[in-house]
């Protein structure tokens, strides 16, 4: 599966690179943000590939200057019975990533998700609003210099 | 529930549930319709859902759920607790079968550790998540059935889990947040004893439920309050990320037991129930079907269960024995390491999945090599549920959104975290 | 209850209306599950079969807070929900008592995180703290019996629906600021 995916990969897109990383039976593509949307099409619809479920759409932050969030795509392929994890940096100047919920309805959520916990905007998302805290809410928890008890006065608290 | 202007709710949200009608202003929108707000705190809703619906008369044209209401931080905290810390906070996630969240967990972290739990535990693993499996299910028909209108069923229900709930008690230690896998195996081991109760529940189960069956299936109100509601296709329902019985309704066959086989489901014996029409009826009978093909499941463990130990012997990174502990230096050494600093698992990145009671529930962990996670992602089934409501609601009416919600089965601590 | 403000003295007929009203209220409870996560489903076991919670007299579990005299918080209070277990709790007729269900209500229990209320008496007055995570039923039936015994001790001056010189009960305090 792995040199199927790579070859019809690279004969699709000749100009991108993939990086390939195979660790603990899982199978990981990396590539640059600009062609996220045509590649899950592609990955979506050819045959011998049809990775129909979108499991999850998530980020994850480094803490490093350059490149600071990496966007996580998990499919997976019910004919095939196949998982294939799908990697995107995302620098901190630049926070935003083009959204595939044209492609999966099921993203819809997950990304929304990510923009409320990391600050990463999805471009074209058809509804991108926050997902669990609050619409006023100014602050993005998960990313690493947001503290663990949170700010206080940041959500108020009703009086007694 | 209560009417609302459009200072109550807030812009992006009224925004959302007029949708293509952006050419309306808000002033004329709601001439003829009605802006209804199911709030966190309703009897329909399973726990805090908040639901604003967008009403033509007692037709919804337009639903938006909005969630966020019991959100714990789990995420934030996984990052900074070590691993063995977290396994109490998975029990908490789908709070109706907590062993079952912990098995996921233990499974994912072993492969990212790249150890593997001894046989017998994995038995033991297998058992509890289908007695958990079982509970769910009851409660899950039982809250559906309340939701229409038929009490005794979820009493009937509730008996027959509080005898699982005491083989839990007697297993685990605890009945309801168990907190039992370890990393490596299970806590404690399990006694002829309670095999010998557990299919003596068994057999006495398959009657007490076909009771509860015959209260339900022959029923003219219960069918005809779900029959044909809430209708999803097949390619809906996987494009909207359904998993589980949901998605079993619709036709899609599909159970990660069989897919990608974990623990060792790929030696049991049991069928996948897959009904075609996915409406709320199919999905109650999935349900059914899967408390009877658990069952089947619980007897074939119970006669196959080979002997030996529970705990992996890896004191790198396992937890050592309490007597051996106390005797000999360096499994004092390694205890205190382990449980002071976290077992230190390679760098690297895992993401495990198992087929819950409510479809696929995985784990995506990030390891830096320290004893605590570096990213912690919890794939939760009800999350990527709940997503179709827009779908599944679009023209039914308000008491139909109280049976599709049911029939959906979503548990808002998993879909919150 | 116009009978009651007038009866102000502690005579005999007073002392005996107070016992029988105090009986009255104490053994029918009506509870509002304000069921939130983990802690409702214990809440849900200890009305099933196994450990009735009916024959204490709350049977009736009535999901309208005009209906109710006890909330039982269950479950973790976050920030967002705050405001509406506060509004719920403000809907609910005079007397009411409160039950902070599990740890989580009472210290903000194992999350120790940014969205999550330390506590629920930082916003709501809690008559009795039931420990557990979650409290087994039997732990809510205990619980549920201290209310019982702290209604047992109330009088009837307690609850004046006539307010007095100089006290204005809840009611009023919004009525008033409204206009």
């Amino acid at each position: 599966m792995k040199e199927l995916l790579n070859e019809k990969l690279t004969k699709q897109f000749p100009e991108i690179h993939f990086e390939v990383i195979e660790q603990f039976d899982e199978l990981t593509f990396k590539f640059d943000k600009s062609a996220v949307v045509p590649v899950c099409k592609y990955l979506k619809e050819t045959d011998g590939l049809k990775f129909n479920l979108c499991e999850d759409v998530t980020a994850v932050d480094w803490a490093t200057r350059k490149n600071r969030f990496t966007v996580v795509y998990h499919l997976f392929s019910m004919e095939n019975k196949f998982r294939l994890c799908l990697k995107v940096d995302v620098d901190e100047s630049e926070c935003s990533v083009e959204s595939v919920s044209s492609v999966w309805r099921a993203a819809n959520w997950p990304e929304r998700e990510a923009y409320d916990m990391y600050g990463i905007t999805f471009l074209k998302h058809p509804d991108l609003r926050r997902m669990y805290m609050p619409e006023e809410f100014e602050y993005y928890p998960l990313r690493k210099e947001y503290p663990l008890m949170g700010i206080p006065g940041a959500v108020p608290l009703p009086k007694k | 529930m209560q009417k609302l202007t459009k200072d109550d709710v807030h812009p992006k949200i009224v925004q959302a549930l007029l949708g293509a009608d952006i050419h309306l202003t808000i002033d004329d929108a709601l001439e003829n319709e009605m802006i209804l707000n199911m709030g966190p705190q309703h009897p329909a809703t399973h726990g805090v859902l908040r639901m604003l619906l967008r009403l033509d008369g007692e037709t919804v044209v337009a639903c938006v759920p909005e969630l966020g209401y019991l959100h714990r931080g789990y995420e934030k905290m996984a990052e900074n607790m070590s691993y063995l810390e977290f396994m109490p906070h998975t029990d908490r996630l789908d709070y109706i079968s907590p062993p079952a969240n912990n098995v996921a967990y233990a499974l994912a972290v072993e492969k990212l550790a790249g150890i593997t739990a001894p046989p017998r535990a994995q038995y033991i693993r297998m058992l509890l998540a289908e007695l958990a499996r079982m509970c769910s299910h009851l409660v899950a028909i039982g809250a559906l059935a309340m939701d229409v209108g038929a009490l005794t069923v979820f009493l009937w229900g509730l008996r027959e889990r509080e005898k699982i709930l005491d083989f839990f008690d007697v297993i685990c230690g605890a009945r309801f947040t168990t907190s039992y896998a370890r990393i490596g195996g299970v806590a404690s081991d399990v006694t002829s004893d309670t095999l010998k109760n557990i299919t003596a529940f068994i057999d006495q189960f398959e009657e007490k439920f076909d009771e509860m069956e015959r209260l339900l299936n022959g029923n003219r109100i219960f069918i005809e309050r779900l029959e044909g509601v809430g209708v999803i296709e097949k390619d809906d329902a996987v494009d909207l990320g359904f998993t589980g019985p949901n998605l079993r309704a619709s036709g899609v066959e599909f159970d990660l037991r069989r897919a990608t086989p974990y623990l060792f489901y790929n030696e049991m014996d049991f069928n996948i129930p897959v009904y075609t029409e996915g409406d709320c009826l199919a999905r109650y009978f999935v349900r059914a079907d899967e408390l009877r093909e658990s069952a089947k499941i619980v007897r074939q463990v119970i006669d196959k269960i080979p002997n030996g130990e529970v705990m992996l012997n890896s004191p790198k990174k396992v937890l050592p024995r309490k007597t051996e502990i106390y005797t000999k230096m360096e499994e004092l050494i390694h205890d205190f390491m382990i449980v002071n600093f976290g077992i230190n698992p390679p760098v690297g990145e895992v993401y495990h999945a198992v087929e819950n009671s409510k479809g696929e529930l995985g784990f995506y962990i990030v390891s830096k090599g320290e004893g605590q996670p570096w990213r912690m992602k919890i794939r939760s089934p009800s999350f990527a549920n709940l997503q179709a409501i827009p779908h599944l609601v679009k023209g039914q009416m308000i008491s139909d959104v109280v049976a599709i919600v049911g029939s959906i089965d979503p548990i808002m601590g998993e879909a919150d975290k | 209850m116009g009978l009651e403000s007038k009866l102000t003295n502690d005579g005999f007929f007073t002392t005996t209306v107070d016992a029988l009203a105090a009986w009255a209220r104490e053994n029918s409870v009506w509870p509002m599950p304000m069921g939130i996560s983990c802690c409702a489903i214990e809440m849900m076991a200890s009305g099933d079969p196994k450990y009735d919670i009916s024959r204490f007299g709350s049977e009736v579990m009535r999901f309208t807070p005009r209906q109710c005299d006890l909330m039982i918080v269950a479950g973790t209070v976050t920030y967002k929900m705050a405001h509406v277990v506060k509004k719920i709790y403000d809907q609910m007729p005079e007397p009411k008592w409160v039950i902070a269900m599990g740890a989580c209500t009472s210290t903000g229990g194992m999350y120790r995180s940014y969205n999550v209320v330390q506590g629920i008496d930082q916003f709501l007055p809690v008559d009795v703290y039931a420990a557990g995570c979650p409290p087994r039923p039997e732990n809510l039936l205990n619980a549920l019996m201290q209310i019982q015994d702290k209604i047992g001790k109330t009088r009837v001056k307690d609850f004046p629906d006539v307010p007095q010189a100089g006290f204005e009960s809840k009611q009023n305090e919004l009525f008033l600021s409204k206009n």
